[in-house]
């Protein structure tokens, strides 16, 4: 289990930095903090790149394209969608 | 590409992310920030396309293609009040990608090492559970399934049984690295996030989206120690810090416990309601015309946009009828209670579209203090989020819960359709007080008379 340390030690410090940083996020802007974060989570994509890539295996090949498929709607979509968001939203310039 | 500096890039890509976030703390800045983070997750996918180790290209392409399509798609026509449900869509699909690449992982390689095995497990149950639970999430918020919550009896035997399934799955998955207990976690997990995710109420939905959000973090970190990815950890880690930090926000400003949305079915069946009884009394009954002179010489107005006010479409005209009451000289600002719509911020979105600057939006911490010297708080679609029973009756479900006083400015307008209650199914003797005018009308249709009236002043 001693390899495990290492990333769990990452894990752990990546905890507490999103955390500090995401508690300095303003209410206003929750919604897209959420989806922002949610296409993130597609980093995942990695993972399935390589599953797709190097694939032996009919089985296997079909799991890592959908995981593709998957993982990039939630990149492609969740930037998209964060972006639309964040443009709208103005100063008073006044 | 060495190996070395594929590790370096892929950090770089996480602390693309880490400032893309910090970023978000001001509305200047926040669209920048997510243009960081895009380009981190661009480097971390042109680094991993690099990798020497993948022998084919045809299936990542169809994949990238299929998928880079129907996000764009989604993305671009999504209306904003839709956007709760395009979030948990979008986090379902994450979470299905977590599971798959495990799943993948065990049918390519046997022998992997114990400690691969366990994330190996922990991601395909996350990610499965994820997966079934935010599309379920979909369903109910897009009205495809009854937004109620909806147990049977047999629940309460069907989700432990459930559960030591997938315990024992997992098990089998790290004593004996076979294929076929990672499906049958898989399917265990899928079946675990329906029935999970039935029996809560349409309206705690957003609460189930911030904690699956949060869970599809974990579940893209489980990913990162089963393909030893520190890139896959950071981000999952970030992820999954502030999804339960929005949990965390949302199930405050409810009055709620985690563990009372998730594991109760008070959601929609509102039979916990204390209703007071309207008893005799008598609200005041306002017309547009008195509503349109009272905001028109006032001072200071408030408005406090509830769900209602998006459900309506209003926000326009709300908007239009702000820009009105400010050509006269009335300072016009809006009060959003950290629930107003259907996930945390989302009344900021749909006052944003409507071309709301993001300056004149004030939390409730910020605005409080500000009610009694309030000429007009007009309240469209909001119930709950200012009922003073909150402060008063201990012995009210609501009681605790953080609202908006505005019930202590001069005068309170209402527009509402009828003086039923709310989510919680409680009276509001708002409704009542000597100060409150009710304008019975759809938001939208009210407001838009209110403005006709204040133009022929």
């Amino acid at each position: 289990m001693e390899a495990l340390l290492i990333p769990i030690t990452v894990f752990l410090l990546a905890g507490f930095v999103g955390f500090e940083l995401i508690t300095k996020v303003p209410p206003t802007l929750h919604t897209p903090l959420m989806s922002g974060a949610n296409a993130i989570s597609g980093i995942t994509i990695v993972g399935a790149i390589i599953a797709a890539g190097t694939s032996n295996g009919t089985a296997a090949t079909v799991l890592g394209f959908v995981a593709v498929v998957f993982a990039t709607i939630n990149v492609v979509g969740g930037f998209l969608v964060t972006d639309r968001m964040l443009e709208m939203f103005k100063r008073d310039d006044r | 590409m060495n190996e070395t500096l594929a590790g370096f890039l892929y950090l770089l890509a996480a602390v693309a992310f880490i400032l893309g976030i910090k970023r978000l703390s001001s509305p200047a800045t926040a669209r920048s920030g997510n243009q960081y983070a895009s380009a981190g997750m661009l480097l971390a996918v042109i680094v991993t396309l690099l990798d020497r180790s993948i022998v084919g290209y045809g299936a990542i392409a169809a994949g990238i293609i299929v998928g880079g399509g129907v996000g764009a798609y989604l993305a671009r026509s999504v209306e904003m009040t839709a956007m709760p449900q395009l979030v948990a869509a979008f986090n379902g699909f994450g979470g299905g990608s977590s599971a798959l690449v495990a799943l993948a992982e065990m049918s390519n390689f046997t022998n992997l090492p114990v400690r691969t095995l366990v994330t190996v497990a922990i991601s395909i149950f996350i990610g499965g559970l994820t997966l079934s639970g935010s599309f379920v999430a979909f369903g109910k918020l897009q009205g495809i399934i009854d937004g109620r919550a909806i147990s049977t009896p047999g629940q309460r035997v069907l989700d432990p049984l459930l559960a030591i399934g997938a315990l024992a799955a997992a098990v089998a998955i790290v004593v004996s690295d076979n294929a076929a207990s990672g499906w049958i976690l898989a399917a265990l997990a899928v079946v675990l996030g329906v029935t999970r995710t039935l029996p809560i109420g349409g309206a705690d939905m957003p609460v189930v989206i911030s904690f699956l959000n949060s869970a599809s973090g974990v579940a893209a970190a489980a990913a990162g120690f089963v393909i030893e990815s520190n890139a896959l950890i950071i981000s999952g880690a970030l992820v999954g810090a502030s999804g339960l930090i929005l949990t965390n926000i949302m199930v405050k400003a409810m009055n709620r416990t985690l563990g009372a949305v998730l594991f109760s079915a008070f959601g929609a069946t509102g039979d916990t309601a204390l209703a007071v009884g309207s008893g005799d009394r008598v609200a005041r009954r306002g017309s547009p015309e008195d509503v349109a002179v009272s905001l028109a010489y006032a001072k200071r107005v408030v408005i406090v946009p509830g769900y209602g006010l998006a459900v309506a479409q209003a926000q326009h005209t709300i908007r239009e009828l702000a820009s009105l009451l400010e050509g006269r000289g009335v300072e016009v600002r809006y009060a959003i209670h950290p629930v107003a719509g259907r996930m945390p911020g989302h009344m900021n979105v749909l006052l944003a579209e409507a071309d709301v600057p993001y300056d004149l939006l004030y939390d409730l911490e910020d605005i409080n203090p500000d009610f009694p010297s309030t000429d007009v708080a007009l309240v469209v679609g909001a119930n709950d989020v200012v009922n003073p029973l909150a402060r008063s009756d201990s012995g009210s479900p609501i009681y605790g819960m953080p609202i908006l006083d505005v019930d202590r400015s001069h005068l309170v307008v209402v527009v509402k359709r009828s003086l039923s209650p709310g989510y919680a199914g409680i009276d509001n003797p708002l409704f009542y007080q000597d100060n409150t005018l009710m304008l019975f009308a759809d938001a939208k249709k009210g407001l838009a008379e209110v403005v006709s009236s204040i133009k022929e002043l």
